[in-house]
């Protein structure tokens, strides 16, 4: 039970949140159809839930199903809300929280774009031999490299990357899947 | 079977296969197709409109007085936007209507074509679904699901914007059976609640020394059935039964079990029980906050049991220890059903005690007012006109603000669907039109307006349409030349500085009414009252009723912003409201 906050005359009384936020990964079965993704966006926006993470793609093309990865961080509470939320939104299909059902699989491809000269391009490739990033494209002054991996793993090659010369970084965001046999 | 037509005509012949007899609508550009298809059929009537806004809220009217969809017809642009009101207030009161927007032609979809807006995408959060047809093969499919849709499940609100080249085009028809549209691939609503939930309320039930039935909109929303059922179990259990505001009339006003409504301008009978209850059975109501008031200080002593057909409304505001997902109808029979399987009488001895203590919440009088004979009381005139039409087939609509506490106060009603309000949204301007509605789907019954002057005047140019269409609606204005709702709340919590709740320049609505061909009645005399609302119910068409009515009365009982359900302001304490709301309560709103 929430404790109340002072001072409130409020028609709409606040309480103050005793609950713990949570990160969550969640899984959402959706038809490809225009507009699903400014339902889910909107629908995140419009009731104040957070995104720290999304990611969009057609998974079964014969049938129109595309896979919403989200991540968010919310208490216990929101999640469930979160959850039923989103299975109200007609073309949702199923809505699956990973985290919550056992460690899933996650994993982020970044490319990441470093200058430098001399020295510094040596201990750049040395570093990248070790996070297993490949080089995609290479001039005399800079490298592109592919990393794949769980967040934290980009997030620390990203990290080693800025005395060496980061220039910029895009991430493809959160992919996740669950482990063992059952499908979603 | 399959015919070939154009997508005008697919949309007049789905409404038709879907049992639409009534539309409401206003042609543009954009839509004129459509009116064209209409114009050459028969099946289906149009009723013009003087305003968009004005024809969601008939939609709205037409459909909670009926169980039916409500069916709206709308140009592109400005004509979509002007139902953004009616589509959210839908969507807050779980009304089923589906609108039909016209759009540009889809070569000119995102070039700023003139009026074009982006209709899906501004509706989208104010809809239960909304579809951009851009290809004509769909739009059978899409008109039936829409249908579908918007009366299944939680019902809502559902747009399908047709571009204007797609409402030309050539394609074939299906009808919904052909389409299979009841087996959608997604939307699957829950209909029958676990059996074994229902049975562990009964045994609740079964234990319960001071239950109460608190019953929402989704009674009415199920059908008048659920209603019955809602009787039937009522007495067989011999618990009290009260209502939020969008649930009045699913279980009879005259009945000894009905406490009133309950919540923030709730009887205090109501309210008392609310938060003293062992077993709260919540059925089909959402836990809104002008029923819950502080929610850490709501009913904390109660086991929780909720009845919903929306998943996501169990567990949003309050802890529910007993959740029930399904419809409430079929719930309920299903209570019914065990009930009787385990005992043959109502636990008269048991409850006693608990009936003893309402009675003595009763004896508080918590609707009571001081009369005058010399300007009408806004409740006195309520319960006259409640006097007056007592057994004739009534619907009332109101506005928004203290005329409709009142009214939801003072008028009883014996069955649903005769009680049409904006709860959720709280739209003024929503009784004339929605009143328009109900007599459209009632020709021949008694439809009231209870109106305010202010909210009255937001969708006034609709007593045109009831002109037009011989529609003999009764516009009860109680006319106190405040927006006295927001005036009770500066004397509450802002000292009594009213700013901008007055109504000046106000029209003669004598004078207005018969500018529009209407009839005007005027009323200030308590010893006039009865004798002008009866030449009211007496005219054969549509009549505004200018009741001249006390300026400053207070709406009460109130719980008073952030207090629980048992620190309620009752009418003995009426005569200095502006000293219950300490200096921190002033904070909020």
């Amino acid at each position: 039970m929430n404790a109340h906050l002072q001072p409130s005359g409020s028609a709409y009384f606040l309480s103050a949140e005793t609950q713990k936020p949570e990160r969550h990964t969640l899984s959402v079965l959706v038809d490809n159809e225009p507009g699903i993704l400014a339902r889910i966006v909107g629908l995140f926006a419009a009731r104040g839930y957070n995104i720290d993470s999304l990611t969009v793609s057609e998974t079964e093309h014969e049938k129109h199903l595309s896979r919403i990865t989200v991540v968010t961080v919310a208490t216990p509470k929101v999640l469930l809300q979160i959850k039923l939320q989103l299975e109200r939104l007609v073309p949702v299909h199923k809505v699956y929280d990973l985290t919550a059902d056992g460690k899933a699989l996650e994993r982020e491809l970044a490319l990441v774009k470093v200058a430098g000269t001399g020295d510094q391009r040596v201990e750049t490739l040395r570093l990248a031999d070790a996070f297993r990033a490949q080089v995609v494209d290479a001039t005399t002054e800079s490298f592109v490299f592919e990393v794949t991996g769980k967040p934290s793993k980009i997030d620390s090659f990203i990290a080693l990357m800025v005395p060496l010369g980061l220039v910029e970084v895009v991430r493809t965001g959160l992919a996740a899947i669950s482990r063992g046999a059952e499908g979603m | 079977m399959a015919e070939q037509m154009t997508g005008a005509e697919m949309v007049v012949r789905a409404l038709a296969d879907q049992g639409v007899e009534h539309i409401f609508g206003y042609p543009g550009g954009a839509a004129l197709p459509i009116y064209d298809a209409m114009f050459q059929q028969d099946k289906v009537q149009h009723i013009l409109v003087r305003h968009e806004q004005g024809a969601g809220h008939m939609a709205e009217g037409y459909a909670r007085s009926t169980g039916k969809v409500g069916v709206v017809l709308v140009t592109s642009g400005p004509g979509a936007t002007n139902v953004v009101t009616p589509l959210t207030d839908a969507l807050m009161d779980s009304i089923p209507i589906v609108v039909i927007s016209a759009q540009v032609p889809t070569a000119l979809i995102g070039s700023d074509a003139f009026q074009e807006c982006d209709t899906v995408g501004i509706t989208r959060s104010c809809t239960k679904h909304n579809y951009l047809v851009k290809s004509v093969n769909d739009l059978p499919r899409v008109l039936h699901e829409a249908f579908h849709i918007a009366r299944s499940g939680r019902p809502g609100p559902v747009l399908v914007d047709i571009p204007k080249d797609v409402q030309f085009a050539m394609g074939t028809y299906l009808t919904a059976d052909e389409i299979g549209t009841s087996r959608h691939k997604s939307y699957n609503p829950p209909s029958q609640g676990d059996s074994g939930a229902i049975a562990a309320a009964v045994d609740l039930m079964l234990k319960a020394r001071r239950p109460i039935f608190y019953t929402g909109g989704g009674v009415v929303n199920s059908g008048p059935e659920a209603s019955e059922t809602l009787r039937e179990l009522a007495e067989l259990t011999g618990f009290p039964v009260t209502s939020t505001l969008m649930g009045l009339g699913s279980f009879p006003g005259s009945h000894p079990q009905w406490m009133g409504m309950l919540g923030m301008h709730g009887t205090y009978e109501a309210n008392m029980a609310m938060h003293d209850c062992d077993l709260m059975i919540n059925i089909g109501a959402r836990f809104d906050d002008r029923i819950t008031g502080r929610l850490d200080a709501f009913s904390p002593n109660s086991v929780k049991i909720h009845v919903d057909i929306d998943p996501s409304s169990i567990n949003k505001n309050v802890r529910i220890d007993l959740p029930i997902i399904g419809d409430c109808g079929l719930v309920l029979e299903e209570m019914v059903r065990i009930w009787r399987s385990k005992t043959n009488e109502p636990r008269t001895e048991a409850l006693a005690p608990w009936w003893e203590e309402i009675a003595g919440w009763r004896k508080r009088n918590s609707l009571g007012f001081r009369n005058s004979d010399t300007t009408i009381k806004p409740q006195h005139a309520i319960q006259r006109l409640y006097e007056a039409t007592k057994g004739r087939e009534v619907f009332i609509t109101t506005e928004v603000g203290q005329h409709q506490m009142w009214a939801a106060q003072h008028f009883h009603f014996e069955q649903p669907n005769r009680w049409m309000t904006s709860g959720g949204l709280g739209t003024m301007g929503y009784g004339l039109p929605a009143a328009v509605g109900v007599q459209v789907a009632h020709p021949d019954a008694v439809v009231i307006d209870i109106a305010g002057e202010a909210s009255v005047q937001m969708t006034m140019q609709e007593l045109s349409t009831a002109v037009q269409y011989r529609l003999p609606i009764k516009i009860f204005i109680l006319n106190n030349e405040r927006m006295g709702m927001v005036r009770q709340w500066q004397d509450l919590l802002h000292g009594s500085r009213y700013a901008h709740s007055y109504s000046e320049s106000l029209p003669d609505f004598v004078k207005l009414a018969e500018a529009y061909g209407a009839k005007g009645i005027r009323c200030d005399d308590p010893a006039e009252l009865d004798a002008a609302i009866a030449a009211m119910l007496d005219h054969d068409g549509p009549v505004v009723f200018d009741v001249l009515v006390e300026k400053d009365e207070n709406c009460l009982p109130m719980i008073p912003s952030g207090k629980p359900h048992n620190e309620m302001i009752l009418p003995d304490f009426a005569e200095d409201i502006g000293s219950v709301i300490d200096a921190k309560g002033r904070q909020l709103v």
